[in-house]
Order: C-alpha cells, then structure tokens, then sequence
C-alpha cells in the first residue's frame, strides 16, 4: 500500500504509523455530558469502502494526513496535511 | 450406533462405502422459524446447535453468506487457551476450554482437540512477574498455570533458541498445559453436522441484504433465497457486524473491521511440541499435525475488510518466529492468508439482547474468537432463549462503555487496533 504524503511524495505504508477513524469529532472541551464524549471515544461507523483516517508519516516528515482510503480495496484516493496547510489554495 | 465410529468405518468400508450421508443437508429456507443466526460461522454454528440441543428449539436456521467454513473460523491459527487475567474472561474461557475438552464426543465429530500446552514465553525479570501475576490470578479462579524456568523451556521445547546471544534471551514462561489447538475446519463441520442432526437448517449462499421490521421489531431477515421470518433473529458476523448491523439500522457499533494475516510454513519433522508466544513481541506460533509450522503476529493495524494484508506485516512476524526459531530460517513459507477482526473498544466481546427488540448480538471476539466457539454458542443460545444473558456472559453487555465497566485485558484503552 503507497500514500502520497504531500511534503515527501509518494511512500509505502510502512513509513506512516495509523492513527485511527478520521470522521470521529470531538466535542468541545467545556461538554459536561456523556454521550457526546461516549460517541466520539467508543462509537465508529467502520465502513466497507471509503474511509477517513489519519496516518501520521513518523518514518518521514511526521506530519499528520487525512488519508482518504476504501478499507476494502486498500485503494488510497487523496493525502491531505491535517489543519490549516491541508484546506488547499 | 453412533454415525461416526471406528465400527462404522468398517462395516462402511465392508459395504463399499454406500451407506454414508452428507454431514448436513443443504436446506431449503422455510418461510418462519423460532430463531434465525445470522453468520454461519463457528459462533452462529455453535449458536444454533446450543439452541437445539439446551434449550429445545426444533426451528433454528442458520443463515450464510458463502458456503460453511470458509470465514474466520478456517482462517485462524486453531490455538484454544484460557490463560486470561481478569475475572469476566476466567470464567467464560474456562468455560469453554471444559466445553472443548469433551468436544469431539458432544458432537461425534473428531475436532483433534490437542492439549499439548500453551507456553508464554518471557524474556527479562520484569515479565516473570507479570506472568507470575497471571498465572497466580488464574489459579486462584480454578484454572491451571505453571510457571516454568529456562530449563524448563528447554525439556518443553528444545528447538527454542535458549542461548545467550538471542536478542531477547528467554528467562522462562508461563505455561498451561490444558490449552493447545484443535482442527478448526473440523469445529464448523462438526458443530454443522451436529446442529443439522437436531434439525437445524443450514442454508448457505444466502447473504443478508435487509432486515425485516415491524413496528420496530426486527422479524426477520431478506435474503437472495427469499424472505425469512422469525421471533428471533441472533446476529454473530464477526468482521462483518458494522455493515449488517446498519442494514438493520443500527450504527456507531464499539467496533472497528482489522485484518489479521496467518502464515503456514513447508512441512517438518517434530519442532514445535506446544504453542509458543514470543514475549518481547507478538507472534504465537505452533505445528499441525501434517508439519507446518502455523503462525501469526500483530494486525496490520488499519481498518481493513479485505482478507489480505501488507508485507510490511510478513516480515515483522517472520522476524519475530525468528527470534526464538533460527533453526526454521531457510524453510519456506507455503501460504498467507487474512481475515477480518471485529477489534471492539476494550478488547473483550459483546453478547446481549438488542439493541432492537427481536434482535440479538454476538461480535467484538478480537483475535480471540476460534477457542471461545464453544462457551460463545453456549452463552448467546443461553440469551436468545431465555432473553436474558447467562451469568458467563453477563459483563459482554453493549452498554459497558458508556458505563465506565470495561474489560481490557491489555490495559489499552479504546484503541481497537492494539488489543
């Protein structure tokens, strides 16, 4: 499996280390109840297909992706950096 | 007379082999049934045969996707053990080891249960006493646990490199001599023949493709075979259960897909003489009865539904079965294979009623599904009938992580992919 790190060009999978269901929001620090915090820690949709994830490139720049990827197929659609630089022009 | 027998054999073989008859029937689906198990499996296989046999039930389906024994349950590395460390486990896997242990007559199938021990293997001061700590906690529930030194390990498995210069040198182990492997085709078919003798229906190529409601009450299941009503519908797909589940609506399951890769080397003279596990990584590893050597390490660790994996993976496991076996380096690996994980959020499953009323669910076994067939079947045929969970499987509730009452073996906290 190669993903394409946008600082470092196209690498293989073993260079990045998994870092978990990209689709999984946190709530705001100050949400005192449960649920909200019991959704985002436990609760995955786990699709068959395409799938969000962060991969972090530890073995490279170490920069956090969002890798968008079909867990069936192991085909990888797109690499974007997470925050601010991933938005694009 | 009993099907299978020695005397059988004979009296078969005197007769030309005439008389023998297919180990189950290929079914029909009927319109209703008291209970339907989605998953054909060894869960949903053991489920079905606990059904009928313990509880009674004459109308049991059992619904597949593919054919018998082609999913997780002939995909594993056969290893039966019961050596966990916290209460909820002791009981439900020593459970099942009892259950294993009379197996092959229950069913009157062979399933080769072979209690040649399991031996784990520690390699510094620090992880003698983690494994004292287990093997004290397991006695203390009933469960046996030797503690064994280096020489030991030495008379147990003398093909173990014990020297000096290995790069985690082995300090000694914790074995129990109880666990070991069975033949895992033989558990789906026997639990299989065994479930359609007390006249379960199997009924293979029939995926799920829809559930059936009414009023909020799941009542069955559609399939390319027709539509299949029940009172009950059990669902036990392992890798599976996220995308069945939403099928009947429910998501944001505790549960994430991963595959597991398994490796069989050539086969070779008597090396291994029990299942080993390397302590300084993750790796087990034992020998079947043809010879190859049978092993298997970490996941790959994405989220993962297809049944293969990376080679990053293969050359970490192998260096791990190295570490401990250099005498095996130049042996050649005859096949690898994957199969899909459902890693649940603390590392232990799920066997409840619900979510939806008419609904049941059996799912989150981890890597540890194949040893707990038995007492899994056992429990969730225990709680479909009775609609209540059997004292085993009481903690394996859905609704233990928003309630704080995790079971983590590992310690590891809601990261699916490390438990």
């Amino acid at each position: 499996m190669l993903i394409p790190c946008p600082v470092c060009g196209m690498r293989d999978a073993g260079e990045y280390h998994y870092r978990g269901d990209a689709t999984a929001e946190r709530p705001p620090l100050a949400e005192e109840a449960a649920e909200p915090w019991v959704r985002y820690v436990y609760e995955r949709q786990n699709p068959r297909g395409e799938h969000l994830e962060f991969w972090q490139h530890v073995h490279g720049c170490r920069q956090f992706l969002v890798v968008r990827r079909n867990t069936e197929t192991h085909e990888v659609f797109e690499a974007r950096l997470v925050g601010p630089f991933g938005q694009g022009e | 007379m009993a099907e299978y027998s020695a005397l059988r054999v004979i009296t078969e073989g005197l007769r030309g082999n005439r008389g023998w008859k297919p180990a189950w029937r290929k079914a029909e689906p009927k319109p209703r049934y008291d209970v339907i198990v989605v998953g054909g499996g060894g869960h949903g296989l053991a489920t079905a045969y606990y059904l009928a046999k313990n509880h009674g039930l004459r109308h049991v389906a059992v619904v597949e996707a593919g054919p018998i024994g082609l999913g997780n349950v002939g995909r594993n590395t056969t290893i039966v053990r019961s050596n966990y460390l916290l209460p909820e486990n002791h009981d439900f896997y020593e459970w099942s080891l009892k259950l294993w242990e009379g197996l092959s007559h229950e069913l009157n199938y062979n399933v080769m249960f072979s209690q040649r021990g399991v031996l784990n293997l520690a390699h510094s001061p620090e992880q003698m006493d983690v494994a004292a700590e287990r093997g004290n906690a397991m006695r203390l529930a009933g469960i046996d646990a030797d503690l064994i030194g280096r020489d030991e390990v030495a008379q147990l498995c003398p093909g173990i490199d014990l020297s000096e210069e290995a790069r985690f040198p082995v300090a000694g182990g914790l074995i129990q001599r109880r666990a070991g492997t069975a033949r895992h085709d033989a558990v789906a078919w026997g639990y299989a023949h065994a479930a359609d003798r007390l006249g379960v229906d199997i009924i293979e190529n029939a995926p799920v493709t829809d559930f059936i409601t009414e009023g909020g009450t799941i009542t069955g299941v559609v399939t390319p075979r027709g539509e299949i009503r029940a009172d009950k519908v059990g669902v036990a797909v392992a890798g599976m259960t996220s995308e069945v589940m939403r099928m009947a609506g429910v998501e944001g399951l505790p549960i994430e897909s991963h595959v597991l890769q398994a490796f069989v080397s050539e086969p070779v003279k008597p090396l291994v003489h029990c299942v080993v596990t390397y302590g300084a990584g993750h790796m087990y590893v034992s020998q079947s009865d043809k010879g190859g050597l049978v092993f298997g390490g970490s996941l790959d660790f994405y989220n993962s539904y297809a049944r293969r994996g990376n080679l990053a993976n293969v050359h970490d496991t192998v260096s791990e079965l190295l570490a401990i076996f250099p005498n095996v380096a130049r042996i050649k690996l005859l096949r690898s294979w994957g199969g899909i994980m459902d890693m649940s959020m603390d590392g232990s499953p799920i066997i409840t009623p619900g979510p939806l009323p008419g609904l049941y669910l059996n799912c989150g076994w981890c890597y540890g599904g194949f040893k707990a067939t038995p007492a899994s079947g056992w429990c969730f045929a225990h709680t479909i009938a009775r609609d209540e969970p059997h004292a085993l499987n009481a903690g394996f509730t859905l609704s233990r992580f928003a309630e704080g009452r995790h079971i983590d073996e590992a310690g590891t906290g809601a990261v699916p992919g490390l438990h």
